[in-house]
């Protein structure tokens, strides 16, 4: 099939975009999306010409590296997938498609389609985690957990740290991001000591990155690729208001 | 080359808590005077880092994608295996030792694969402190499944998501370091090449991915936890980044290489569908544990599967092999699923390709328990083939999967460069010549959580921190000869991009060195590589310039490293006169088509040496003695 492309170019972070238009000819309904732009790609480089740069790595729809909003849509038009996911069966011969980098102040963009989200990293950093070291653990199976849990707490730790919720997001909210982490911990038994501290060191450091308020659209479930839903979000809601009430301030400020 | 494997003395059982009491130590109050610089945050290295900086070493981590938590340790599926013997089957540390010695062909240490065997419990026991949302049962324990090659069901797992969890929780532990400050993280920063100094592994010299900048990073000791090089056949299950330039490079400043040639060919991937295909996804060795493989009886048959009366099918690894049947060892699956194909019972427009049938299992367990095992299996499926699993058979064919082979280390991870230790898909040492399902994340967490932690202590109790800076003559050296290679990338200016270059090269890969060696075919291929290596010097085109971020440039880089990598594979290839795991060498087979092992020529370790630019690299060899294993005729049957 014959795409017409409209795709954001720019040059580096400090400099201004715009967008550009291509035409490709001889795309198959089997390739990826991002099979599509590489064929695209090798079509520049043999003219001279300067490939779109975009970031992928797994090309299986896990390490969340892929991006790109989609006429519009994070990861493009289906449910649950992300963008190197995405097939080109889902578009017909002369389409318009319009490609554009995650679109949000706290991922400024770095070169064409791809953007810095490392803010999600510095809000990890600041308590997405257990606070054990390696070794003097307890052997695994004296922390019994109820299937039903688990299984919750999995479906919250399926996020793959993707940003697609925060471009979808008329805000810029990584509310669903941020909520996945901290539903997992204080779902299982293991994140109970720092349940508290953790909402709080996350949410202080998600704020502190320039992410927007949530204000309940659900667009970030929407186009969620693992389909995280917006329950999680309502957790974080209680679990930083217990804390910021009942004492997870005073562990906060002992620090 | 030395190629002393420091193995302790002793009995297998008491070698490493021996060698732990006797390794030397670094006092608490010392260790921040040392610092160690950690390539990869995949599984072996995010793990390693974090325990490194828990201990209070001062740890600096580079990965090249934009943040630690996507190196492709994240893709792994089905699942981890530990000998914690959790469903009372007959599990015991020393039975999975023997299946990994085993299922490995008898091409592993004994000594390493022991500890490996011996952490496995602690790993499971770890993970579910950070809280790794393990499957569970109902009453809250542990859930467990079986995996090729075993007849114990000893793999845990988070659905198919095993990898990523456990890669998360490599990760928050890193991440709570780096928020400590205690770990300095470089992400988006490729290794370009390793500085030694006196002999020693001093510091890298790293390229900036975005600002283009090229910086030098010296430390007391460097860890390689840079993955596999499986990307050589450019269409693999890697992720598109994978590249085996910093072992590369590694090799060319002095490290042995060892076995390259032992190469996974994963059974369960979904086959090739055209030209434009960039990468092949796997299907989980899990699915084998309710999934049926089987082709037509009848040859070319164009029916579809569901037209297909079951005694018109052939369920070949259960007729082959009784007793491990859908579950037999990822090699002998992989040769199987090539050699009906080859016979023309092979499915599909390509006739490359056999069915992964789910109908019995599906009336068995339930369409709705299928879906538990399952689902985001089948949904990736689905998502890529536009077919329903829950309704059609799977198409699967083999795919390059997993690299055995790797920079050689000691028993203390260490490479034959003092101070250069290399952990996970990386080094070469525990899986031989076919690793079993569910031990790569094993044995990336084993070594980078119990066993480097304890043994680089060892190294570095016996030098003097912070000797070596940046301004040594060395680092201005190495990082002139990255500067020009870089330089020299440009200035081709020729027709071709970089990635035609890997496609060609790796279609010559999976042609000659791939499920099925010959010496002919290896011939061959070392007679194009060369060539094809002439060429891309001569007409490569890379576009932009060395300041920016640059992809094209990236590729170029990685491109150039396969296609001297590629030859030392079909070199190794074409030496080891014997079939073993992965490595099946058609002149070396029985009369039913079996592997045929040649102990008394190749029962060692090849290592391979860089004799210098344009000469022919050396090989030595590291015997490996069977102390505590009988060696024998690898059967499944």
């Amino acid at each position: 099939m014959k795409l017409r492309l409209k795709i954001w170019r720019q040059k580096s972070q400090d400099s201004d975009g715009a967008f550009e238009n291509y035409e490709l000819d001889g795309v198959s309904s089997g390739m990826s999306f991002l099979e599509m732009l590489d064929f695209l790609n090798e079509r520049l480089v043999s003219e001279g010409r300067e490939p779109v740069a975009f970031d992928h790595d797994c090309r299986e729809g896990i390490c969340g590296a892929c991006s790109l909003m989609i006429n519009g849509a994070a990861h493009g038009p289906q449910q649950e997938v992300t963008t190197c996911q995405l097939h080109m069966r889902a578009f017909r011969d002369g389409d318009e498609i319009c490609i554009e980098p995650w679109r949000s102040a706290a991922f400024p963009v770095l070169k064409d389609l791809i953007t810095d989200r490392s803010a999600l990293d510095r809000v990890m950093q600041a308590g997405g985690f257990v606070s054990v070291s390696t070794g003097g653990v307890p052997d695994a199976n004296t922390i019994p957990v109820s299937k039903n849990l688990a299984d919750l707490a999995m479906d919250a730790a399926a996020c793959i740290g993707c940003g697609a919720c925060v471009a979808a997001c008329k805000n810029s909210s990584a509310m669903l991001f941020v909520s996945a982490k901290v539903s997992q911990l204080s779902l299982l038994p293991q994140g109970q000591p720092e349940r508290g501290r953790r909402a709080l060191r996350m949410v202080g450091q998600m704020d502190k990155e320039g992410f927007g308020h949530c204000t309940n659209t659900s667009a970030c479930e929407a186009a969620c690729p693992k389909h995280i839903s917006v329950s999680h979000i309502a957790r974080l809601n209680r679990e930083y208001l217990k804390a910021s009430l009942c004492g997870g301030e005073e562990e906060l400020l002992s620090d | 080359m030395d190629l002393d494997a420091k193995i302790p003395s002793g009995p297998l059982a008491e070698k490493w808590n021996r060698h732990k009491f006797e390794m030397k130590l670094v006092s608490p109050a010392n260790k921040r005077r040392y610092r160690i610089i950690v390539v990869g945050t995949g599984l072996a290295g995010s793990s390693a880092a974090a325990s490194l900086a828990e201990l209070g070493y001062q740890v600096e981590a580079f990965c090249y994608q934009d943040s630690p938590r996507r190196a492709h340790s994240i893709a792994a599926q089905g699942g981890i295996n530990a000998s914690k013997n959790y469903p009372a089957d007959g599990d015991s540390i020393f039975r999975l030792f023997y299946d990994t010695i085993k299922g490995g062909d008898f091409r592993s240490r004994e000594a390493n694969v022991y500890r490996l065997a011996e952490v496995s419990g602690s790993i499971i026991d770890q993970a579910v402190a950070q809280g790794v949302p393990f499957a569970r049962e109902y009453g809250g324990s542990l859930a467990n499944r079986s995996f090729g090659g075993a007849q114990v069901s000893r793999t845990f797992y988070a659905r198919g998501q095993t990898g990523q969890q456990l890669l998360l929780g490599a990760y928050s532990a890193l991440s709570r370091q780096i928020g400590q400050g205690s770990v300095r993280m470089h992400a988006r920063k490729e290794m370009l090449d390793l500085v030694l100094v006196d002999g020693r592994a001093a510091g890298i010299i790293v390229r900036d991915l975005v600002t283009g900048r090229i910086s030098r990073h010296a430390a007391d000791a460097v860890v390689l936890a840079t993955g596999g090089y499986g990307n050589t056949f450019f269409l693999s299950t890697n992720a598109a980044g994978c590249n085996v330039t910093a072992a590369f490079r590694a090799y060319k400043r002095g490290a042995g290489f060892a076995n390259p040639c032992f190469t996974q060919i994963h059974p369960t991937c979904i086959p090739v569908s055209g030209d434009h295909q960039s990468k092949l996804t796997l299907m989980s060795e899990s699915l084998r544990n309710d999934g049926r493989v089987w082709v037509p009886r009848k040859q070319g048959d164009q029916r579809a599967p569901h037209e297909i009366p079951p005694e018109e099918r052939d369920y070949y690894l259960e007729r082959k092999y009784p007793a491990f049947g859908n579950l037999a060892p990822r090699d002998i699956a992989s040769r199987s699923a090539k050699e009906v194909c080859d016979a023309g019972y092979g499915i599909g427009q390509s006739g490359l390709g056999v069915y992964l049938d789910f109908a019995d299992a599906i009336q068995r367990l339930g369409e709705k328990t299928v879906r538990e095992r399952y689902g985001n299996l089948f949904h990736m499926y689905q998502k890529i083939t536009d077919e329903n699993p829950y309704q059609i058979p799977m198409r699967i064919y083999p795919a390059v999967h997993y690299t055995m082979g790797g920079l050689w280390v000691d028993y203390n991870l260490q490479s034959t460069i003092p101070g250069l230790h290399v952990i996970g898909e990386a080094n070469f040492s525990d899986h031989g010549a076919n690793r079993l399902g569910a031990s790569a994340l094993m044995q990336g967490l084993a070594d980078g959580y119990f066993v480097l932690p304890g043994t680089i202590g060892h190294y570095l109790a016996g030098i003097t921190p912070g000797q070596v800076t940046t301004e040594h003559p060395e680092f201005g050296d190495v990082e002139k000869q990255v500067r020009d290679k870089i330089g020299k990338f440009f200035s081709s200016n020729g027709s071709r991009s970089p990635t035609s270059f890997h496609k060609e090269l790796g279609k010559i890969m999976w042609d000659h060195c791939g499920m099925a060696r010959t010496k002919a075919g290896l011939e061959e291929a070392l007679r194009k590589i060369p060539e094809l290596r002439d060429e891309f010097w001569k007409n490569l085109r890379v576009t932009g310039n060395g300041e920016e971020l640059n992809q094209q440039l990236e590729k170029a880089g990685r491109v150039a490293d396969f296609l001297e990598f590629g030859e030392l594979m079909c070199r190794d290839a074409l030496i080891r006169e014997e079939s073993c795991g992965g490595h099946f060498r058609e002149e070396h087979q029985t009369e039913d088509g079996e592997a045929r092992r040649n102990d008394a020529a190749f029962s060692h370790v090849a290592v391979w040496e860089h004799k210098g630019k344009e000469k022919v690299p050396q090989r030595h060899q590291e015997e490996l003695k069977f102390e505590n294993v009988k060696v024998a005729i690898r059967s499944y049957k």
